[in-house]
This record gives C-alpha cells, sequence and structure tokens, in this order.
C-alpha cells in the first residue's frame, strides 16, 4: 500500500513538472503585500504620496519605466524614443511614442492614443491640482496621428525629454473613465479614483481608504501567462517593525515595503528563516543641511533665516569644515543602516556616470585634523568651558531633525563628535507630519530651518538629476516673499552655480550634462554647504516562498509584480 | 442620626484657630491634647501597604535625585566600542545600541519622570477637583462648567499640542531657561489635557453629597459654603480623588514620552522613563532587560504612590480611624 | 427629569455649535500642511496648485460655513437618499476627506465594524470583570484577592499599550504561533468557522485594551464601594436583618455606582474614538487609526468631521450620566 502510494506520488510529480514550468494565469493563489503606510487613493495625479503611487503601479502603467539599474525600459510602447531610431526629433522638441498592438484596459476595451492624449488632459487641467503636473512641464501639445502613435510637442528644447507617460509617477489612465472628471470635478469621482480602469496585471475589487485594497488578476493582461497570483491583498497600516514581523517572523505576508528599521533588529528579525531581507541603492541621500543665515529668535519674524542677515559663524567655511572632519560616516552607516547604507561625500551619488569622486577624503573622520582647522581660523576656547570662541561668539549650534529612531542615534552620535572639537551642539525632532510640512505659519518647517543645521534625505524622480541641482540656486532660498517655499535649505547663493544651472538646461550631450552635474555637486560639497552623510538604500523583505522579485529604487517597487510567482516549497 | 460622627467636633476646634488647633476629642478628653495630624499619622503607620509603599516610593525618589551625583557617568556619552553590553561591573545595567550606560540614563530619566509625573498629576487633579466641586456644589455654576469640560473632553490632543507649542514654546524658554521651559509646557499640557475625567467624577459624588443630611445640617447652622466645601464635601470625595491620582501619574509619565517622542518635549538625547522604554520595544527581543527596566521602574512607582493613596485615604476617614 | 432631559438637549445645540467652531479654529491655528506626506521631489509650485484644488485658497469663515452646511445639510439628505432612494442631495458637495478625495462618512461607515469589534468589545469585556472584581476586592479589602488584584489592576495600567501590544504579539504570534500579528478588516464571519477565525484575530487587541479599561473602572469601583461600605445605613440594612448579599449587591453597589457610571460614560465615545495606539499595533484600521493618519496628513475635513461627532457623543453620554446619577439616588435634582 505503502509502495503504491509513493509511486503514485512520484508519477504525479513527474506529471505535474512540466505544468509548473509553463506558468499560468493565477494558478499560485493568494499574495499578501503590506505597506505601512496605508494608501489612501489609487491615482498617482491626485496623490504624490509614494505609498499611493506604489499601489497604483499594480493597475495602472506608463508608456515607459526604468528598470533595477535605472535603464529605461519600453512598457506599454514598443520602444524608447532615442534621437537615434528618430523618436526624438533633432531640435530635442518633439518625441514620438507607439503603443504596443493589442493593448486592452481591464474591460476589454482597447488602448489608444487618445487615452495618452487624454491622460495629458487631465493632468494639466485648470483647477485639478495635479500632483504630477511637473512631469507634464512644457509640453504645448499632444498630437495622434493615428490609433498608436503619440507625439509630444514641447515648448522648448528637452535635453531630457522622458517626463510625460514615464515612470511610475506618470502612467496612462483611461479617458471613458474619467472624462468627466477633469479640473475641480476629479475628487467628484470616487469610484474612478479608487478603482480605475488599466493596463496592469491586477484591477482592484475593493478598495479601503488608508486600510486595505483587495485585487485580482486583470483578465485581459498583455501577458495570457501573467500574472501568477490570481488575488491580492495589499494591507496598510502600522509601523516598519510589525511589518518586518509579519514578512519575516511569523510569515502571514509576503512582502513588506521600505523596512527602514535599525541593522541589528532586521537582521535578528531575518533570522527567524521565513524570508529574507533585500536591498537597492538609488539616489536617496541622508544628509545635513547649513543655514547660511541666521536663526535667532531674536531677530524679528520675517527676517529670521533670512538673507539679510548672515549666520555668525557658519558662514565660516573653516568652521563648516571642522564639522564635516569631525563626522565618522562609515560608523554611522554601520549603526543606522547597514547593509542598507554606503557612506557617502556627494550629494549626487549615482547613477555612476554622474557620480563624483573628487570628495572622497571626507570619508575618514579627522577630529584632530577638525581641532587644527579651527585653531587655525582663530576659533579658539579661551575662557575654558569647552567651546570654542572667537570675537565674542560661541560655536553653539541648534541641530534638528525629523522624529525617526535611526535619525535620533544620528543625533545623538554627531551632538558627541562636534563637542568633541568644541562645538555645543542642542538637539531637537520635530514630527514629521509638521517637519516635511511647508505650512508657513510653522516655525518648525525644514524650509523656515530655524536651526543651525538640520538633516534629512532627499533624493530625484527617475535618473535625471538636472532639477535636482537646480534645487541650489539663488531663487529656490525659502523666503517669506515666496511663502518660505523652495528647496535651497542652505539659502545658498552663488552666481557661478547658477551659471552651470542654466547651461545644463541647454545641453543635450549626456557626457556634458554629466560633467556639469559632476562639477555642481563637486561645487556644494567642497564648500561644505552640506554635509553628505549616508547613501540609503531601500530596504524591503519577501518571503522566501516568493519569487520573481527584482527591488527597484528608480520607480515602483511593484514594478514587476506581473513576474512574481510562488516558489515550490 | 448624621453620616460623619466627627460634624459636632469641628465647630469647637474653630475657635482656637485653623487646622493647628488640637482636637478636643471628648472620648479622649483625658489624653494630652495633639494636633489631628497625629492621629492621621498613627492611622497610616498601622497600614501595611501604605508604610512599604511609602518606603519604596521615597529610594526611589532619593535614588533618581541623588544616584546621579553616585553614579556620575554621563547619560548622554556614547561609547560606541561598548554598545549592546549586558550587566557588568562598570555597566550594572549594561549599555544600550550607542554605547550609553543605562543605569544613569534610569537615574537621571526618573529625575524627570518623576519630577512631571507628580506635578502634572497634582495640576489635573487640582484643576479636576476644583472645578468638579465647585460645579457640583453651587447649580448655577454646573451648567456653564460642565459645558466647558466637554469642549475640553472633544478637543483633539494633538493639534491641541501643536497650537500651544507653537504659541508658548519660545516665551516660556525666555522665562524659564529651554528645560524649565519645556518642562513647564510638558506639565501644564498634561494637565489641562486631563482634568476633565476627575471633574465629571467629582461633581458626581458632590451632587450625591450635598443632598445627604450632614449637609443640611451644616448649612443649617449657617456654615458658610467654603468651609461646608474644605470640611464637610472634600473629605468624602476623597476616594476617588486618590484613585484619579494614581491612575494619573502613570499617565503623565508615558504622556511625556509620547509628547517628546512627537518632538514637543524634551530633545531627543535627554532620557526619561517613558522614551528609555519606548526606544527599547524594537530590540525588546534581543535585549529583554532593556524593556524590563524602565517599565519595572514605572510600575513600581505607580504601584507605590497606590499603596500611599490607600493609606492616606483609611487614615483620614475618621470612621476608620481609631478602629 | 424629562424637562431638564428636554432643556439640556435644547441646550445641547448651541454648546456643539460652538465646540464645532473652536476645533475649526483650533485645527486652522495648528501648523501642518496637507501636503507633508507628498515627496520633496513635487515642486512647490505644484504644491500650491494642489492645496488651491483642495479649497485652501479661500478665507477661513467661507470654509467653516461650507463645512457647516455640507454636514448639517448635505449629509442628512445623502442619508435619506441612502435609505430612501430618493435624490435629494443630487450635485450637491459632501465633507470630502483631502487625503482620498472621497466622502468623509463613507470611510466612517467602513471604519466602525473593526472598531466596534474590537474596541466595543473590549469595553464590555472590561466592564464585565472590572465591576465584580472591584465589588469583591473592597468587600474583601487587604485579602489576598483584593491584594493580587490591585498589584495586576496598577502594573497593567502603568505598561502602556505600545509595549504590551508588541509583547503578546511577540509572545503569541510570532513565538507560539497561536493568533495573527495583523488584523485582517475585510474578514466576513458567516459561519462558525469563520467566526473562530474572527475570534482569534481580536484576542490580542481586546485583551490588551480590556486590561487598561479594567485597571481603571475596577479602581473607582473598589474605592466608591469602600466608602459606602463603612457608611450607617449598611449597618442598618445589616440590622434589619438583610442577607450580606442585598446589603452589598443592592444598597451599597447601587450607591457605590454614580463615579462609575461617570468613568463608563465618559468611555463609551472613546468606543467610538478608537483606540490610537492599540489599533496601530495590531494593525486593526478603525477610527482611532483613521483619526491620527488623517491628523498627521492634515485632513482637516476629515479630523474636524470625526472630533465633532465624537464631540457629539461626549456631550450625550454625559447628559446620560447626568439622567443615570437622578435614577441611582433620587436625592439627586437639578431643577
Amino acid at each position: 500500500m505503502k509502495l503504491k502510494t509513493t509511486l503514485l506520488g512520484a508519477a504525479a510529480a513527474v506529471a505535474l513538472a512540466p505544468l509548473a514550468a509553463q506558468a499560468e494565469r493565477g494558478e499560485d493563489g493568494h499574495l499578501n503585500i503590506i505597506y505601512w503606510q496605508a494608501p489612501s487613493i489609487m491615482n498617482p495625479y491626485l496623490s504624490g504620496g509614494t505609498k499611493d503611487l506604489e499601489a497604483a503601479s499594480l493597475v495602472i502603467e506608463p508608456l515607459a519605466r526604468y528598470d533595477e539599474a535605472g535603464n529605461l525600459v519600453p512598457w506599454l510602447a514598443t520602444e524608447v524614443p532615442t534621437t537615434e531610431n528618430g523618436g526624438v526629433s533633432e531640435d530635442l522638441t518633439s518625441i514620438t511614442w507607439h503603443l504596443k498592438e493589442g493593448l486592452q484596459w481591464s474591460d476589454g476595451t482597447p488602448v489608444t492614443s487618445e487615452d495618452v492624449k487624454f491622460t495629458w488632459e487631465y493632468c494639466t487641467a485648470e483647477g485639478g491640482g495635479c500632483a504630477q503636473s511637473e512631469k507634464y512641464n512644457d509640453v504645448e501639445s499632444v498630437e495622434t496621428p493615428d490609433e498608436h502613435t503619440v507625439v509630444v510637442n514641447f515648448s522648448v528644447p528637452k535635453p531630457f525629454p522622458y517626463g510625460p507617460f514615464v515612470g511610475a509617477q506618470a502612467p496612462i489612465i483611461q479617458k471613458a473613465q474619467f472624462q468627466d472628471c477633469l479640473g475641480p470635478k476629479a475628487p467628484e469621482c470616487t469610484d474612478a479614483n479608487f478603482a480605475p480602469v488599466g493596463t496592469g496585471p491586477f484591477t482592484v475589487t475593493e478598495f479601503r481608504p488608508n486600510d486595505v485594497i483587495s485585487l485580482e488578476a486583470n483578465e485581459h493582461y498583455r501577458d495570457p501567462d501573467k500574472p501568477a497570483f490570481a488575488t491580492v491583498t495589499f494591507k496598510g497600516g502600522g509601523d516598519a517593525t510589525a511589518a518586518g514581523r509579519a514578512v519575516l517572523e511569523t510569515g502571514e505576508f509576503d512582502y513588506a515595503w521600505n523596512l527602514q528599521l535599525a541593522p541589528d533588529v532586521l537582521e535578528q528579525m531575518a533570522s527567524a528563516g521565513q524570508g529574507q531581507v533585500v536591498s537597492s541603492f538609488g539616489t536617496l541621500v541622508e544628509r545635513i543641511m547649513i543655514n547660511l543665515t541666521d536663526p535667532s529668535p531674536d531677530l524679528p519674524e520675517g527676517e529670521r533665516a533670512t538673507k539679510e542677515h548672515p549666520h555668525p559663524f557658519l558662514t565660516d567655511i573653516a568652521v563648516r569644515q571642522a564639522m564635516s572632519m569631525a563626522i565618522d560616516r562609515e560608523l554611522l552607516t554601520e549603526i543606522g543602516y547597514g547593509e542598507a547604507g554606503r557612506p557617502t561625500c556627494n550629494v549626487l551619488p549615482a547613477p555612476e556616470i554622474y557620480a563624483s569622486t573628487a570628495n572622497d577624503a571626507c570619508l575618514i573622520q579627522d577630529i584632530e585634523g577638525a581641532k587644527a582647522l579651527l585653531d587655525e581660523a582663530g576659533w579658539v576656547d579661551s575662557d575654558g568651558d569647552g567651546i570654542r570662541e572667537k570675537d565674542g561668539v560661541e560655536l553653539s549650534v541648534l541641530y534638528q531633525t525629523s522624529t525617526n529612531a535611526v535619525r535620533q542615534d544620528f543625533q545623538a552620535l554627531i551632538k558627541q563628535w562636534w563637542e568633541e572639537i568644541g562645538i555645543e551642539t542642542e538637539l531637537r525632532n520635530i514630527d514629521a507630519s509638521v517637519f516635511f510640512g511647508g505650512d508657513p505659519g510653522s516655525p518648525d518647517t525644514f524650509q523656515k530651518f530655524y536651526a543651525d543645521v538640520e538633516m534629512y534625505a532627499n533624493n530625484f524622480d527617475g535618473t535625471d538629476p538636472e532639477a535636482y541641482m537646480a534645487n541650489w540656486s539663488c531663487d529656490e532660498a525659502p523666503s517669506p516673499e515666496n511663502q518660505w517655499q523652495g528647496n535651497n535649505m542652505p539659502r545658498y547663493c552663488d552666481p557661478a552655480y547658477d551659471a552651470l544651472v542654466a547651461e545644463m538646461a541647454q545641453t543635450g550631450d549626456i557626457k556634458k550634462r554629466a560633467e556639469l552635474a559632476k562639477a555642481m555637486n563637486d561645487m556644494l560639497m567642497q564648500n561644505y554647504i552640506m554635509l553628505p552623510l549616508v547613501d540609503r538604500g531601500r530596504v524591503s523583505a519577501h518571503a522566501n516562498s516568493l519569487g520573481g522579485v527584482i527591488l527597484n529604487t528608480w520607480d515602483s517597487e511593484l514594478w514587476n509584480a506581473a513576474d512574481w510567482y510562488r516558489k515550490d516549497m | 442620626m448624621t453620616d460623619r460622627d466627627d460634624v459636632p467636633v469641628e465647630p469647637a476646634n474653630n475657635p482656637a484657630g485653623a487646622g493647628a488647633a488640637p482636637a478636643l476629642d471628648p472620648a479622649t478628653e483625658y489624653r494630652p491634647p495633639r494636633n489631628q495630624w497625629w492621629d492621621v499619622w498613627d492611622q497610616f503607620k498601622t497600614h501595611k501597604g501604605a508604610l512599604v509603599g511609602a518606603a519604596v516610593f521615597i529610594l526611589i525618589v532619593v535614588a533618581v535625585f541623588l544616584g546621579p551625583y553616585l553614579w556620575t557617568i554621563d547619560p548622554t556619552y556614547i561609547d560606541i566600542r561598548a554598545k549592546n553590553q549586558g550587566p557588568s561591573l562598570a555597566h550594572p545595567l549594561g549599555t544600550d545600541q550607542l554605547g550609553r550606560d543605562t543605569l544613569s540614563r534610569m537615574l537621571s530619566g526618573g529625575r524627570v519622570s518623576i519630577a512631571v509625573g507628580l506635578t502634572a498629576m497634582l495640576l489635573s487633579i487640582g484643576i479636576g477637583t476644583l472645578i468638579g466641586v465647585i460645579a457640583g456644589y453651587f447649580r448655577r455654576l454646573d451648567g456653564p462648567l460642565m459645558r466647558l469640560t466637554d469642549l475640553f473632553l472633544a478637543l483633539p490632543i494633538l493639534p491641541l499640542l501643536l497650537v500651544a507649542v507653537l504659541l508658548f514654546r519660545d516665551m516660556l524658554s525666555a522665562a524659564f531657561g529651554p528645560e524649565g521651559g519645556v518642562f513647564v509646557l510638558i506639565v501644564s499640557l498634561i494637565g489641562i489635557t486631563s482634568w476633565m475625567q476627575t471633574a465629571r467624577i467629582v461633581r458626581g459624588d458632590v451632587l450625591a453629597l450635598k443632598e445627604r443630611e450632614f449637609v443640611l445640617a451644616g448649612r443649617s447652622i449657617g456654615t458658610p459654603s467654603r468651609r461646608m466645601i474644605t470640611r464637610h464635601i472634600l473629605p468624602n470625595v476623597l476616594s476617588p480623588i486618590m484613585v484619579s491620582a494614581t491612575l494619573g501619574i502613570a499617565t503623565a509619565i508615558i504622556t511625556e514620552s509620547a509628547l517628546s517622542f512627537l518632538g514637543f518635549g524634551f530633545p531627543p538625547d535627554f532620557p526619561t522613563w517613558g522614551r528609555l522604554l519606548f526606544d527599547s520595544v524594537d530590540r525588546m527581543q534581543l535585549y529583554p532587560e532593556r524593556v524590563i527596566w524602565p517599565g519595572l521602574a514605572i510600575s513600581l512607582t505607580v504601584l507605590s504612590v497606590n499603596y500611599i493613596g490607600d493609606g492616606l485615604r483609611d487614615a483620614l476617614d475618621p470612621r476608620i480611624r481609631g478602629r | 427629569m424629562l424637562t431638564f432631559t428636554i432643556r439640556r438637549l435644547l441646550l445641547a445645540i448651541p454648546t456643539l455649535l460652538f465646540i464645532s467652531l473652536v476645533i475649526f479654529l483650533l485645527l486652522e491655528l495648528a501648523p501642518g500642511d496637507p501636503m507633508a506626506q507628498v515627496p520633496l521631489t513635487v515642486p512647490p509650485e505644484v504644491k500650491e496648485r494642489m492645496r488651491e484644488a483642495l479649497g485652501l485658497g479661500e478665507p477661513v469663515h467661507v470654509r467653516f460655513w461650507k463645512w457647516l452646511v455640507q454636514f448639517f445639510w448635505v449629509e442628512p439628505l445623502h442619508l435619506i437618499d441612502n435609505l430612501f432612494g430618493t435624490a435629494l442631495a443630487e450635485g450637491q458637495q459632501r465633507v470630502i476627506s483631502w487625503q482620498s478625495r472621497s466622502p468623509v462618512m463613507d470611510i466612517v461607515a467602513q471604519r466602525i465594524p473593526q472598531t466596534l469589534w474590537v474596541v466595543g468589545v473590549a469595553y464590555i469585556v472590561a466592564i464585565l470583570i472590572a465591576i465584580p472584581i472591584g465589588v469583591y476586592s473592597a468587600y474583601r479589602q487587604y485579602s489576598w484577592f483584593d491584594q493580587a488584584g490591585t498589584f495586576i489592576t496598577m502594573v497593567g495600567f502603568s505598561v502602556p499599550p505600545f509595549f504590551s501590544g508588541v509583547l503578546v504579539i511577540v509572545i503569541f504570534s510570532v513565538n507560539l504561533g497561536w493568533f495573527p500579528s495583523i488584523y485582517d478588516t475585510t474578514h466576513e464571519v458567516n459561519d462558525w468557522d469563520s467566526f473562530v477565525v474572527q475570534l482569534k484575530q481580536m484576542i490580542m487587541p481586546v485583551m490588551v485594551l480590556a486590561l487598561q479599561i479594567t485597571s481603571q473602572i475596577s479602581r473607582f469601583m473598589r474605592a466608591s464601594m469602600l466608602d459606602n461600605l463603612g457608611q450607617d445605613y449598611v449597618r442598618t440594612a445589616r440590622a434589619k436583618g438583610m442577607t450580606e448579599r442585598v446589603v452589598v449587591l443592592l444598597h451599597v453597589l447601587r450607591n457605590s455606582m454614580i463615579p462609575v457610571v461617570t468613568v463608563i460614560a465618559l468611555g463609551i465615545p472613546a468606543i467610538f474614538g478608537g483606540a490610537i495606539i492599540t489599533e496601530q499595533v495590531f494593525k486593526v484600521n478603525g477610527i482611532g487609526q483613521l483619526l491620527i493618519t488623517a491628523i498627521q496628513a492634515n485632513d482637516l475635513p476629515m479630523v474636524q468631521t470625526l472630533t465633532f461627532i465624537f464631540a457629539v457623543l461626549i456631550v450625550l453620554f454625559n447628559l446620560i450620566a447626568d439622567v443615570l446619577y437622578g435614577i441611582l439616588d433620587p436625592r439627586i435634582r437639578y431643577d
């Protein structure tokens, strides 16, 4: 009897083996994904939030997107247009996309160039408050010569024409579904915003805002064998620790997003053997910004932290350089990020062609050197209280950042190093929703910068750093005149830098662009306007039984969810 | 028959002066005159739980206020080579993930936690009792004061804190120095947002009490309202106040850590018990002792205050006293 | 009592209007920005346009008036439409959340089941446990039962849920694997098996929450019972030859209920308000989680609506408590 069962089992295994290799849509059952920030809407044009973009990327797709190496790959288009293949015009003012043949929306209707054109109209409609309108900057018109061809015309030459319809931020939406939702009517289309008709591997069956999304395989998906999963539960809420625990320790979930946890905590979770941690690097850099203006509370509101009042001591480059030298970036990385971080001396660490190597000396901590530098510049501790001073000005800084366990550890460590070289440091942490909120009425936002130094992380979309590097031009400095908007937190202003920014906007040649970007990066670094600390990778985790995961930091993490499958364990 | 045996006695005290007057209890006439607080103390002494509670509490207070002078390691000093160590002679309670000494963090953290816990609790109990008694006793004020309570109960705490920090932080820092300012801010915020329950409870009890015979009797001989409240009403609502006080300390200690965590309170490298507990939860499985120490300290403090409260309540109740 | 109730109900209307104004102004004054969660890569001009699309450009009093109309006129009409299939609210703007751009009341309705399942059940369990513990602890003051009860409730109250919640997850989900660590809000109970699943997923959050509530109520119950057990009327009742059961459970308990009724009446609106930390720890995603995410995202219409509903419940239950005082102790009169 026993032998017979074994034999039958073996026979069955042989019979099933070819089937397993040849995947079929929906055969792997159910997939559980957890995001500790819960998505609130499935329409990326109405919400810039990463959580919403990534959830939506399961359903709606762009013409082309970035792969895990940061290369553009065609998605709904047949190929990526370039000047070489004639897709981009010689004068860089138009780009022509061709849609794949036979594409269908999840309701079975064909995808046409009209839908692509409509997407542009939707995002640029007056009064809609489209979160991605930056992507459609300078687009003059979108033409549809035939059902499968889209021509985007720009009003100015675009050296990098891959803004519109590219990446998770700018997916194509269905005209039929959204045509009554233009402009101010956008929020009224709740059903469309919660369950957009898409071309992606899954479609929404139920959407509960800020809680959970139920999805099922899209039966009109272009690859008849994909996706391997029939249904998906996309749960949101909680915190990163709980999400990591649910994948790595209890095995309740298959995929957990963005596990920003201390390395020893992650390691302990992974040791449970249920899943594995994956990480990948992008352009996210944790940095300290130095305020070149005076944030003193004694100044009247409206003049505080503006260019009228230069900072009493941070305008001295010796002080800024000493602060940088005192930091042990290797140690910070080891404590805070482990495998998922790399010490860096550049604010533009990637992609490869843009990464400068001119500043790598900062990787080695040099406390003695920092002290010598300060001595030389005349900053000495003359009254014996451990704090250096010059002309009655004491080196005393207020160091603020958002509330986050790793950032508070960084603060404590850096405070100790700075105090060692004679710079008194007071720490302050601010709730992220206030710190990163742009409320001009709040004194605690990172734009107002009512502190001497502040720490946060930033990156840029896609692979082109032009807009990112333009952040530090003179007119980007937050001030009362522009309601404290702008990304030039240090209030750095150098005409030479602005000239480089202007030059890059005119340059099409990729090598030349890379040189310009590097020059700008080096200029910022060698002036110690900001102190980059760690090049932060994205860390996520997936169950051992989940196959096909390729972590991508240039686009949505779920970009290839169609290829995910259940491994035989 | 009155509800309180000592009611007729009290007017006899008054001609001689306030609380310092010797109590002339007819039953103990032949004893030398003594302050009634001695009776309270005598009764308190017989309450074993209260004595142990008081001893533990005094021990904790002495430890956190004198401890940092004996155990002189700086609680914010980072010795990264000594991170995540277990107990040793150099670090009796081990070190944290940055190599800071846990014992010195516990000691200086306790100083803040206990100070915040006690002051915030006193403030909240004070406001709560005052509003509760006035609302319960004076019918005319009942409506407005209770609507005020409803308003405070309904206000969302987090935006309220944001506004308070926005309006008062710089002002208080200027007046009391950076740390003093934060202390005043935190204590008043906790006090102002947590008095409502006490007020509602006290008012409910007072409403029932003022219809009782002894109040009627007191009023019929012309006792003024102020004395009615302090002499007759307050002692009878002491037990729920004591319970609120005990629970209030625990809430205040935890709320302080939540406030600091959100960035409304002390700087992030400033240890407090609530914060130590919060920061260690992620590493609960790796280093369980790190959650045990602050958890134990908070629980012990609250337990000891609870027993002191029990003993005090018994001691202040003349029906139990002397039994 | 009836006139008192009617008068108070009428008085509640201006009170609530005033409260809603105070809440609105408070939210207005609080620093914060609905764009805080939008990535830094989105340029400031775009954020400014998004703010305008949310209606933030309009003056404060216009927005308050709009909210009043939407909440007190459009939403009830919409409810009537839903119940009777009419079309009274057709084309009128409802209260819209800034995060999800969908009607706030729909989301609230979606969240009520899990909030009631977890927070509501925890409250009932806690009351059912706390009152007997409080009564018996007082009746046998300083017995081992009382001592153990004191110890457990005080430790239970001192340990915050961000710790106790994670502790039970580590014990029961990670190490023993008995219960799920993540609450499934889409789970439907339609037979015995699914009920067992539901029971399993709610047992840990209910446990953690009930511990806190039990501690509080049982302490007040015990203190109040102790006050009353020493009263003369108890001696009289005993002297008349009543059984201990009747004396304790009928006379003393009834007279001791006033503070407990107050605490419970204050707690019932809190059921609706959800339990922010416990919901977060167990991913229950009830109303508490909704409120906290709305506050963090500065979703003002959502925060305003939720806190206002909360305010209505507070006013209502405090009124109920006042009426109950009169029933428990007929000597209490308000007129």
